[in-house]
């Protein structure tokens, strides 16, 4: 145990020689702490860290049997060439134009389902509803992929055997590059919409109950408490969630988008991410491909930045 | 505990107004919708993989299985293939699993501790990989560097640090153990190593059933990586033999030969649906008794760090 020794006895000198004697002592202290943090930080540092070094390959005409230290260094020219291809536009539209729809969708729809199963008063009801409402969250990637393809199919899936019923034709989808962000989207939606919701559903069962029955002795009715009480409440953790999905709004499915990609649906599905991987790891462009990575990577972290100031300006949340 | 979802709140028996009670009518029948839109799809998946091809495609097949026909199943589990790769999965799960909680709760117990020297600067070393990645070909030319490439560990040991779980694990030991039980081990001279393991884990079991969960969700459905760092077919797991079952439209094997085109393809479809089942079915068999761990998880992870 250490003694506490009254400040005014002592001189400048012993004070320096006191604190370094104690922050020896915490550090001695820390030393465990350390060592449980040692193998998540050497695999930090391995595959995290050193691969962030390599990202100075973007700037370089990168060749495997130089290496990263000596190979020829050329500016911004694999950030020009990217500029300047014809696969710019298309994919920096492609994907805005599914981040943004599945922003603008994934955003309000869990909250609207919260909201709803927060009204459900049946305690068994609303149990089994949540229960279900989560499953096709455990759904994987490559799973989820398979079931839209073999619903979709215009022959024999299941969707066109409905549409048959009522005497329509359901279109090919997958084969149509319009189509491409709908199916995404929506088929995100049945998957996640359940599983977005439970954060919310948190947020509402944690409201004060007073606030109701101050509500009900006034004659509100379920829709007025709705708005004047729910949404106000929630709207902190729906904006935290927001400038999160910001964050990443770049990072849209990547893997989804390519398990669905094929030839005919390309002008619709060809999206940064996938860009990426096709240069990089199918034609070997090593530099061309972390350039555009790149790109994608420092997009993200300005709109990150962007919403997160706009957001602790102008409703006082934010996420640091 | 910490992570008791908030008070129930009895409903007060109050009579329904026109309004509410239209409300309340509304919302049941939305619920009940919703219900059937997630139930039947995956319902639907399991009656078309044990019945007649020529009828599920022919939209015969809407509620009930139509002539059992097991084909698909018979099909799929001729491959050595599909064995091989889901023990490989299965391994892949349990290691990886392992391995993960061994790397990722210490690191959160470490950073939960006020006294650690330099936490808040180690803390933002953490949390910069969340947000600023090297990149696809960085990083596989450093997992190639390391001789990784082609190897079983490729699968458990480079992606075993998730910065997310170690804030949702550091946010829990924070919430949960009481800072006075680390004060009260040090009276009885223990050490941080022999609190850590005697106390704070045994006290830590929802957290690691938590992460545990995650984690082994998470590599059952992972195939990205084994796509790009796994050639020999031998390692690679189920979701990647499934790729080719699913979104290829490929005959695991080429023994087919005096088919017919359109028998071919139902076949095909048949495997499609079986292979959904196998490979879904043990999570969703268990979901149901480990929804209370995932929901506390989101919780957890939504704690403002």
């Amino acid at each position: 145990m250490d003694m506490q020794v009254p400040m005014s006895d002592e001189s400048t000198a012993q004070l320096k020689l006191r604190r370094k004697a104690r922050k020896r002592r915490d550090l001695k202290k820390s030393l465990p702490l350390y060592i449980l943090l040692l193998p998540s930080a050497v695999l930090l540092l391995i595959f995290a860290y050193i691969p962030l070094y390599g990202l100075v390959m973007a700037f370089q005409n990168y060749s495997p049997a130089l290496g990263v230290f000596h190979s020829p260094w050329v500016g911004f020219d694999n950030f020009m060439q990217f500029f300047r291809s014809y696969q710019f536009p298309i994919t920096l539209r492609n994907t805005l134009v599914i981040s943004l729809y599945s922003l603008a969708v994934n955003t309000p729809l869990p909250v609207a389902l919260a909201i709803m199963t927060n009204q459900i008063r049946k305690a068994g009801f609303k149990k089994s509803f949540q229960v279900i409402s989560y499953l096709p969250h455990f759904i994987s990637t490559m799973v989820m992929c398979g079931m839209i393809l073999i619903f979709l199919s215009p022959q024999s899936g299941l969707v066109a055997n409905i549409f048959r019923l009522f005497g329509a034709k359901l279109p090919d989808l997958m084969s149509s590059s319009s189509a491409f962000a709908h199916v995404y989207v929506w088929s995100d939606v049945w998957q996640n919409i359940g599983w977005n919701s439970i954060i919310y559903i948190a947020a509402l069962s944690g409201i004060d109950p007073t606030f109701y029955e101050a509500a009900t002795m006034d004659g509100a009715t379920a829709w007025q408490k709705i708005r004047n009480i729910d949404i106000p409440m929630i709207m902190p953790t729906v904006m935290i969630l927001l400038i999160m999905s910001v964050g990443n709004l770049l990072n849209v499915g990547f893997e989804k988008v390519l398990l669905l990609q094929n030839p005919l649906n390309l002008g619709g599905s060809e999206i940064i991410s996938t860009y990426v991987y096709k240069i990089g790891l199918q034609n070997f462009q090593y530099s061309l491909s972390t350039a555009i990575g790149l790109f994608n990577t420092v997009i993200n972290v300005i709109l990150l930045l962007g919403v997160n100031w706009l957001s602790k300006k102008t409703t006082d949340t934010s996420l640091f | 505990m910490a992570l008791a979802i908030p008070h129930k709140v009895k409903p007060k028996k109050v009579k329904l107004s026109g309004k509410d009670l239209a409300f309340q009518i509304f919302i049941y029948a939305f619920a009940i919708l919703m219900i059937l839109a997630i139930i039947y799809p995956l319902w639907f998946i399991i009656i078309a993989s044990f019945s007649n091809p020529a009828e599920v495609a022919n939209g015969q097949v809407w509620l009930w299985p139509s002539h059992l026909d097991f084909k698909g199943y018979q099909a799929l589990f001729k491959q050595p293939i599909i064995w091989r790769s889901y023990g490989n999965t299965v391994l892949y799960t349990v290691i990886g699993t392992a391995f993960g909680l061994a790397v990722n709760i210490p690191a959160g117990y470490a950073l939960s501790r006020k006294d650690l020297v330099g936490r808040k600067w180690i803390n933002v070393l953490y949390v910069i990989p969340m947000f600023i990645s090297g990149g696809l070909v960085p990083i596989y030319l450093t997992v190639k560097g390391v001789g990784l490439l082609n190897s079983f560990w490729v699968m458990i040991i480079p992606f075993a640090v998730s910065p997310y779980n170690i804030i949702v694990a550091r946010t829990f030991f924070q919430s949960s153990i009481p800072e006075s039980l680390w004060e009260a081990a040090q009276l009885d001279g223990a050490g941080t190593f022999k609190y850590f393991f005697s106390m704070v884990l045994p006290l830590s079991k929802a957290i690691l059933a938590v992460l545990g969960l995650w984690t082994a969700v998470g590599i059952w459905n992972q195939w990205f990586n084994a796509l790009i760092y796994l050639q020999n077919e031998n390692l690679q797991p189920l979701q990647l033999i499934l790729r080719r079952i699913l979104i290829s439209n490929q005959q695991v094997a080429g023994n087919t030969t005096g088919q017919l085109a359109a028998e071919l393809q139902q076949l095909s479809d048949m495997m499609k649906y079986a292979s959904i089942v196998i490979s879904t079915l043990p999570i969703m068999m268990v979901y149901p008794f480990l929804q209370k761990y995932f929901n506390q998880g989101v919780m957890l992870g939504s704690v403002k760090g």
